[in-house]
């Protein structure tokens, strides 16, 4: 980790009261979970919809489905970069007329967002489509905004957000890393080190 | 992971994991309502057929078609092939009207490796002469890791006319690179000249060898070459070589029958052992060869242009959000 001065910008604890609020909101905002399912997107969206599940559980005192989603067929910088095996999409459930809830740990630049969106209408037309994410951090390429965001955080675009979760990397937290020295000199560093944050390879 | 895909050998044991797993994660499209991905929109497959095929040359359609590609099926009979057209302008003129990947089958051994020193599209080797058929190897090794959890100490036993099986050297290639055991039972007619250099066992004797096989393979007898000589007569072959109802309780429980197709029932293989629903894996190799031919059409047309034939602006283009986080 040469190169890249790292700041945590979210403990454990902090995330795991993001993602109560959340749970709140999602409640709140659909008047219960009738018909309400979660979908996370690979990698670490998926640790997140099963959290955010557990706790909508706790408040409303019933099972809420969670699914898995794998976009990396559907991404549009196929071609441009290396393919990545990918993971296995599973949605137990059917998703017509079902609010999906979308969970992700990080909203850039939108364009996985655009991939899963894609991906969900070939599984079925649910009756909406919501986003969950843990961290915002601008930068948007496309139109699209989250419903739900655990923290708005602003970077540079040679800045990184790694979020770190208990099931994918043994502990909880958000680090903003910027690359050492002066900002131009270090954006390759920045680009190399966000591996975390980057695409699954 | 090479440009092309033209033999089994050039895939490493890590290429071979990738191209499993891969396989694993698009089988899933099959299940759909949806039988489809974007994946590789906008990219043109042809299917160079110059041999007459049914399996594999639909199997590849199916896999570019799931995966969005666009595709032109050649076969030899009824194109310009007839009036006397050689295979480099063939080639030359597929690549003109701007095929990204050219799947081949053709009577000759290694018209795949010419075919790719000719054009710049990838080629993909989809059974050449008594050479080489590195899908159906990658399809058989995907339907034994459905069986057995790893491919190290995993014994398979590949049994027929290994002389002129091209299944059968692409299998061993990438059973050897994995780690497996592979012992060959054939009739010494119908094993190659050097076979006694090749990283495998060999055995006359079929009966010797089954108890102790987890994985027995049987090949096609490839009944147009039976005029040669290789065999006294079909019978005798079926007899000493073929897997019938009583070789397969010889057979360990848990040990699976496997055949690339077609099969010459009551030859090589009896109807009741082909049929059998415990031990034949028959009908699932045809099936994962979908996902496996979509993966490796996936991982060798998904990537990015191969540096030195369309290298630079898209790729310096791209901002930081490339590698940094995508969405």
């Amino acid at each position: 980790m040469s190169g890249v001065s790292a700041t945590a910008i979210m403990d454990a604890a902090d995330v795991g009261r993001a993602l109560t609020r959340i749970a709140h909101e999602v409640a709140e905002r659909n008047r219960g979970v009738d018909g309400v399912v979660l979908v996370g997107i690979h990698t670490r969206g998926v640790p997140l919809a099963d959290r955010l599940a557990a706790k909508l559980a706790e408040i409303e005192g019933r099972p809420v489905p969670v699914g898995a989603l794998d976009v990396s067929m559907y991404r549009d910088d196929i071609g441009l970069r290396p393919p990545s095996a990918g993971h296995d999409t599973h949605l137990p459930f059917d998703l017509t007329a079902k609010v999906v809830v979308l969970v992700d740990d990080v909203l850039y630049t939108g364009r996985t967002i655009r991939a899963a969106l894609d991906a969900l209408v070939d599984f079925g037309r649910p009756r909406a489509i919501q986003l969950a994410v843990l961290v915002d951090r601008g930068h948007r390429e496309l139109p699209l905004r989250a419903d739900y965001v655990g923290k708005n955080v602003p970077t540079a675009s040679d800045e990184a957000v790694r979020v770190q979760l208990d099931e994918t990397d043994g502990d909880d937290g958000v680090v903003l890393e910027r690359p050492a020295g002066v900002a131009g000199d270090g954006a390759a560093a920045g680009r190399v080190e966000a591996g975390h944050t980057g695409r699954p390879a | 992971m090479n440009k092309h895909l033209l033999s089994a050998g050039d895939l490493t044991a890590a290429d071979i994991t990738r191209v499993l797993d891969t396989a694993a994660h698009l089988a899933s499209v099959t299940d759909r309502a949806i039988k489809k991905v974007p994946t590789l929109r906008g990219r043109t497959v042809c299917n160079l057929f110059f041999e007459d095929s049914t399996r594999t040359r639909i199997s590849f359609e199916l896999a570019a078609k799931r995966l969005s590609a666009d595709v032109i099926n050649f076969s030899a009979k009824g194109s310009s092939v007839a009036k006397g057209e050689s295979l480099k302008d063939t080639a030359v003129t597929l690549e003109a009207m701007g095929v990204d990947a050219i799947v081949v089958r053709h009577g000759a051994s290694g018209a795949p490796w010419q075919l790719a020193r000719w054009v710049d599209a990838v080629v993909i080797n989809a059974g050449d002469g008594t050479h080489e058929h590195p899908t159906q190897a990658l399809l058989d090794l995907y339907t034994m890791r459905q069986h057995f959890p790893r491919f190290g100490g995993l014994r398979v036993a590949i049994v027929g006319d290994v002389l002129h099986s091209r299944v059968a050297r692409s299998n061993v290639l990438a059973l050897t690179t994995m780690g497996a055991e592979v012992t060959l039972v054939a009739p010494p007619t119908l094993l190659p000249a050097r076979v006694d250099a090749w990283p495998v066992a060999v055995s006359y004797d079929l009966d010797a060898v089954l108890p102790k096989q987890d994985v027995v393979m049987m090949l096609r007898v490839q009944l147009e070459r039976q005029q040669a000589g290789f065999f006294p007569s079909l019978r005798e072959y079926a007899r000493l070589y073929g897997l019938d109802a009583v070789r397969l309780a010889a057979m360990a429980p848990h040990a699976i029958v496997m055949h690339p197709g077609p099969m010459n029932r009551g030859v090589e293989i009896a109807a009741e052992v082909a049929d059998s629903i415990e031990r034949s894996v028959i009908a699932s190799q045809v099936s994962n060869g979908i996902s496996v031919r979509m993966a490796m059409l996936y991982l060798l047309l998904g990537g990015p242009p191969v540096p030195g034939l369309d290298d630079g602006p898209v790729q310096a283009a791209e901002p930081a959000g490339e590698v940094v986080r995508g969405g």
